[in-house]
């Protein structure tokens, strides 16, 4: 599994324009993104997130309580209309101390293709091997401090080669 | 159904998320040879390899400064360590990041999947 990227895929049972509009319109996007938007997604735009806390899902509410109300800058990349969209930002950017701006960003891509029983999302953000380990690290709640098992299991196949 | 297209053909040595992240044979090894959590000199990182002691130290030094390795001096020797820490941090990150976006996804699915009114 790649550690620069996350790749995502969803079937869902809309229409093409109906999930375009869900993706491309800023106000909608926020509303399942959990995020409220200061402006429309055009090419280009760099626009203001605020996390709003989900009310849908308690575990993710939990998750995004201490972000509440946090804002972050989030670049609308490119759009092709009906196809793709694609945006850029900092992953877990609320520390309001840090300057981000001087930090690489991930590139979220989303795109559509219908198929007989739907529309098939797929989304991908990538870019994570860039972000500082230093950066990553604080986005944890949880630090484990010992060595998981895959990590030994990798350990021991690296050992193994020639 | 959310599915992860990252998991699809993944060889093991992809699944480590670091090592990924080094690109390099010569690193590799290294923390590979480092793995038992035990130190080792540049020396000892040297020896068997086929890489002059000059290149390993330019490894260690961009291990030390990706957070993966530390060292301290013992004598007249460095001697090198894994920080297995960032190592399982770099891992969670990424698995926090994807639970975000299936609970995401799942709110997405229901806003398209009803009805409008």
């Amino acid at each position: 599994m790649s550690t620069d990227r996350i790749e995502k895929e969803v079937l869902l049972h809309a229409t093409l324009e109906r999930v375009w509009e869900a993706i491309s319109d800023s106000n909608q996007f926020g509303a399942w993104f959990g995020v409220a938007f200061d402006g429309p997604f055009v090419e280009g735009a760099r626009l203001t997130g605020r996390i709003v806390p989900t009310t849908v899902d308690e575990e993710v509410a939990r998750l995004q309580k201490p972000h509440a109300g946090k804002a972050f800058e989030f670049l609308v990349d490119r759009i092709e209309q009906m196809q793709r969209i694609s945006f850029r930002w900092h992953p877990f950017a609320v520390d309001a101390s840090v300057d981000y701006s001087k930090e690489p960003t991930t590139l979220i891509v989303f795109e559509l293709r219908e198929v007989p029983s739907g529309v098939l999302l797929a989304i991908s953000e990538s870019g994570f091997d860039q972000i500082p380990l230093a950066r990553r690290a604080q986005a944890f709640a949880a630090n484990d401090g010992g060595w998981t098992m895959q990590t030994k299991l990798i350990a021991k196949y690296l050992t193994m080669q020639p | 159904m959310i599915v992860d297209r990252s998991l699809k053909g993944a060889r093991l040595a992809d699944t480590a998320p670091v090592f990924a992240a080094l690109g390099d044979t010569t690193r590799l090894h290294i923390v590979a040879r480092l793995s038992d959590g035990g130190g080792l000199s540049t020396a000892r990182l040297t020896e068997g390899t086929k890489v002059s002691r000059q290149a390993i130290t330019k490894h260690l030094h961009a291990l030390e400064g990706a957070g993966l390795v530390r060292s301290g001096r013992v004598g007249r020797e460095r001697i090198w360590r894994l920080r297995a820490t960032r190592l399982a941090e770099a891992r969670h990150y990424l698995d926090q990041i994807s639970i975000q976006w299936d609970a995401a996804l799942s709110r997405l699915r229901t806003l398209v999947e009803k009805e409008k009114p």
